[in-house]
């Protein structure tokens, strides 16, 4: 049973609790100390709290012969060893029962699954395997054969006895740790080596186990749950905690439903953004169709198809896989298919950071294609909305017959939070461009006068039989047209196209102020940082900083001028060099406007902001 | 499935009002009247169909069926075609592309469209030449030829693209030549029918770049004494006077007068393109004399859409969900007052 425990509500929480817990033999002090005391010397601020039996050996697997240590570190002063975890590392059945109902929902549990066998679980009073029964689908569990690996990178070490590998697997949890948290491993090496001065066996065991720990979470990317950000003051419902990656999901679930159409997924695994393909391949119920694809290309390809053939497509990657997709992107936007486009951004550029986030790939979302070829961009702000700007892709796609670009980024895609639980009934209504009836003038590209879309004639419907490509159309027919005044004609109908999307969304609005001396401006997941840190900035005396934060970026909300020009100076913040601020430079004259960047794949901190605002307002 | 058309179609229903536009004798005419004159032969409804290609001379096919099309980018024709299929099962799908289109652009979506057996239908032309970029050598070009990447011959040992289909797991692949419209028109019909992915490889004739390319094979004159046009159940027997066959020598397969040295016809081997084992016929796919055209491989397996459907129905029977309310408000809520 998961308690929510903590139903107030959270500002940014700048720390991390973490609790390692096993048999009183697995070590599990020594390897809380080691996290620990790296953590203190990285310059975190700790404390931690061991938690072990009275006995020194108690019966192995029970419940109570488990041995816990929990640390809590933080950037900024900690105070208490921390109340609910955000990594539970148990070692075995027994310690997982005991320390689960400390866990936060949607967080990470990392378990040895080489300790899950019948005799443990029994011990452990388990009536079903906790890992296979469903009872831990609100967290992340990441399953670890740790006894197995930490004997496969034993097995050239010579004169070691069983004993000492088993023991050391504690190591391999620890360097899994350490990557994740990146700390360095050269603290607990040094110590190996003092400890054990007189034991090069040991020293070499446990040097070699906490390497291939370190490696193997490395391998596999694994990314802790970023901090927790919540509204400061909730509205009355129904609430459940949510990951962006599967509030992404259930946004595009949503879509589906309500548009009355069947939801097709082509993607290819990459981190972060892999979670948004795991969560939907568990919905066929629903009739979602998941096709994990050969590559990236296939993975947009295939959704190409299905949006020709009338389902609501949708793709999902990180930036490599924008990349290589750029190509078939263009071609949905040429032919004027609906599309949903994922991208959970992350440290770039090339493969760059997988597990960091970044707010890099603004320019390529805007002009990563050939030739000038407008989509929609649009970007979630929060884990929760995260779903609503899901759904509203999928919406701004049908309704205007265009790929759309939802940005997400992997502090907001693996970042979980309270989310106000919306019915599909009462979400908006989304409406599709499909055509039964054929009539005489039909034509491929005869447009709606308003929003400029095409009608979707999807194969099966008699009459509209049509071809599309990519190569350049007729205007009207949809032919293929090489001629000069067409091809011009046909690129301004494409750009006023997207630019019409401006009259179906909302304004932009403020926060804290309407008018004043300074504007901070932010877009996508950062919204958590700014709007703290402007809170804050303003509860210290100042009044007229105002903060805008933007969910819509091709086009910009209709107002965008307006609410910039209410300030005397504007400061745009965001974890890249100074992309949005280029793109409200290109289209609004003599503003005074000042940027604030930060590329470490960190998100900001409220420190750092603050010290911006205020050399402007000097 | 697809349903059953009540209309009897023509192969002008099948014409678009766009001008063809593919060099004077080329081939790629001769597939487009065979696949005009086998529609309406597959009783398919004519909304139903769907020609997906990627880019080349072969990928402008679309544009002349009056059916739904989409010509797409370099390549990709495998992954869109995937799509649509999986999106509509009911819709007859089909894939035109060329040698460079599907094994150099495309290689990978070709060998995992061909591993997965969705029902859709692949026709290559292959003319071991880059047309539409106006003569390089392709994936299938010979060593030592010369094209305009080539000048002093082609140092590239090509892809046989029967040899590689078949070691992705293609259930059924056929070889025709492209100046043979009856027979192209009857193996359009029969892939049609297998329910899986089919690949047909067309030896097209460019009449510009590589002119002559498969002549030694395909011209008329000739054609019965150098290529095996096989079909299921029959013994492998070819020749003007139908007096040559096949037989297995050890590992080999070796060519046989039928009447001499005492082989009579008991001797020949009986091709079985239903076989699952496909050593036979990466045999026959890899055979330089005579060449083997025809069905060569067309095993019944279960087809991707049928694993899926199978496994949706499976979990929609034991799911508790219904809407997406259902899971939204599944599990652990809680109420904030």
């Amino acid at each position: 049973m998961i308690t929510i425990k903590n139903k107030k509500p959270v500002e940014v929480l700048e720390g991390v609790v973490i609790r390692f817990v096993g048999d009183s033999g697995d070590g599990m002090q020594l390897t809380g100390t080691q996290f620990s005391d790296t953590s203190a010397m990285f310059g975190n601020d700790i404390s931690t709290f061991p938690n072990y039996p009275a006995e020194i050996r108690a019966p192995q697997g029970s419940l109570y012969g488990v041995s816990g240590f929990q640390v809590h570190i933080g950037s900024m002063e900690v105070s208490t060893p921390g109340d609910d975890l955000d990594l539970l590392v148990a070692m075995n059945p027994a310690g997982l029962k005991t320390n689960l109902y400390a866990v936060k929902p949607g967080h990470t549990i990392i378990v040895d699954t080489n300790s899950f066998t019948k005799k443990n679980l029994e011990k452990a009073q388990y009536e079903a395997n906790p890992l296979e029964d469903g009872s831990l689908d609100n967290y992340r569990v990441i399953e670890v054969s740790m006894t197995s690996l930490t004997k496969e990178a034993l097995k050239d070490v010579a004169g070691l006895d069983n004993k000492s590998i088993t023991r050391s697997k504690n190591m391999f949890a620890l360097g899994m740790v350490y990557w994740m948290y990146h700390r360095e491993k050269n603290h607990t090496i040094e110590f190996f080596n003092k400890k054990f001065k007189k034991k090069p066996l040991i020293i070499e065991a446990n040097t070699k186990v906490l390497n291939a720990g370190y490696f193997f979470a490395e391998t596999l990317e694994l990314i802790p749950n970023s901090y927790t950000i919540s509204p400061a003051k909730m509205e009355k419902g129904t609430y459940r905690i949510i990951m962006g990656n599967a509030a992404t999901a259930w946004g595009l679930l949503a879509a589906a439903e309500k548009s009355g159409l069947e939801l097709f997924l082509g993607s290819y695994p990459i981190t972060p953004a892999t979670d948004i393909l795991h969560e939907l391949v568990k919905h066929k119920h629903f009739g979602v169709k998941a096709f994990q694809a050969e590559d990236e290309i296939a993975g947009i390809s295939s959704a190409i198809g299905a949006s020709f053939a009338g389902d609501l497509a949708v793709t999902t990657t990180s930036g490599p896989g924008l990349a290589l997709k750029g190509e078939a992107l263009g071609l949905a936007m040429m032919i004027e298919l609906p599309l949903v486009v994922v991208n959970v951004q992350r440290g770039g550029p090339s493969t760059g950071l997988p597990t960091k986030t970044e707010q890099s790939d603004l320019m390529q979302a805007m002009y990563g294609r050939n030739g000038e070829s407008p989509v929609v961009v649009i970007a979630a702000s929060t884990p929760a909305n995260c779903f609503n700007y899901a759904f509203e892709a999928a919406k701004l796609a049908l309704e205007h017959m265009t790929p759309v670009i939802l940005l997400t980024d992997g502090y907001i895609a693996n970042g979980s939070a309270p989310w106000k639980i919306i019915s599909v009934k009462d979400m908006p209504e989304i409406k599709n461009n499909k055509v039964t009836e054929y009539s005489e003038n039909w034509h491929p590209y005869t447009r709606h006068k308003d929003t400029l879309a095409r009608d979707w004639a999807v194969p099966g419907t008699p009459g509209f039989e049509h071809r599309v490509g990519g190569l350049e159309k007729d205007s009207i027919t949809g032919n293929v047209s090489y001629v000069p005044e067409n091809h011009e004609k046909m690129t301004q109908l494409r750009a006023e196209k997207i630019k019409r999307v401006q009259n179906y969304i909302p304004n932009l609005e403020t926060e804290f102020a309407s008018e004043g001396d300074l504007l901070v401006v932010g877009w996508g997941g950062t919204y958590g940082s700014l709007h703290s840190a402007v809170k804050q900035f303003n509860g210290e005396g100042h009044k007229n900083v105002g903060f805008a934060h933007f969910n819509y970026i091709n086009p910009l909300p209709k107002n965008t001028e307006e609410v910039l020009r209410k300030f005397k100076k504007i400061i745009v913040c965001e974890l890249n060099s100074g992309q949005f601020i280029n793109i409200l430079k290109m289209n609004f004259n003599n503003l005074d406007i000042y940027q604030h960047n930060k590329v470490q794949g960190l998100p900001f901190s409220n420190g750092e902001l603050i010290d911006q605002f205020k050399k402007l307002l000097k | 499935m697809e349903t059953t058309a009540e209309k009897k179609y023509t192969f002008k229903d099948f014409q678009s009002d766009q001008e063809v536009r593919w060099c004077p004798g080329c081939d790629d005419y001769v597939i487009l009247r065979s696949m005009q004159k086998a529609l309406p032969e597959m009783g398919v409804k004519r909304e139903d169909v769907v020609f997906i290609s990627g880019i080349g001379c072969s990928s402008r096919f679309p544009y002349y069926m009056n059916t739904y099309g989409v010509h797409s980018i370099h390549g990709r024709a495998p992954g869109i075609a995937s799509g649509v299929k999986l999106a509509n099962p009911d819709l007859s799908v089909w894939v035109v592309t060329g040698d460079g289109d599907s094994l150099a652009i495309g290689g990978n979506h070709f060998i995992h469209v061909l591993r997965r057996n969705i029902d859709l239908n692949i026709v290559m032309f292959n003319n071991e030449i880059y047309g539409l970029t106006k003569g390089q050598f392709s994936p299938t070009s010979l060593i030592g030829q010369k094209t305009k990447s080539s000048p002093y011959g082609n140092t590239q040992p090509p892809f046989s693209p029967g040899e590689l289909a078949l070691g992705a797991k293609a259930r059924f692949f056929a070889r025709i030549g492209g100046n043979v419209p009856k027979d192209i028109t009857k193996i359009l019909i029969e892939a049609h029918k297998f329910k899986g992915t089919s690949l047909i490889e067309v030896l097209q004739n460019c009449v510009i770049f590589n002119d002559g390319c498969f002549t030694q094979f395909t011209d008329k004159k000739i054609k019965e004494d150098k290529q095996i046009y096989l079909e299921d159940g029959k013994p492998m027997i070819f020749g003007k006077n139908r007096d040559k066959g096949l037989i297995l020598n050890g590992l080999k397969l070796e060519v046989v007068t039928i009447g001499e040295n005492g082989i009579t016809e008991q001797n020949i081997l009986v091709h079985n393109a239903k076989e699952q084992d496909p050593t036979m016929h990466q045999m026959l796919v890899r055979l330089e004399y005579p060449l083997a055209t025809g069905i060569i491989r067309s095993f019944n397996d279960v087809t991707l859409e049928e694993r899926e459907a199978e496994l949706t129905a499976q979990v929609k029977a034991n799911s508790k969900f219904t809407k997406t309310d259902d899971l939204f408000f599944s599990g652990e809520t809680y109420e904030v007052k």
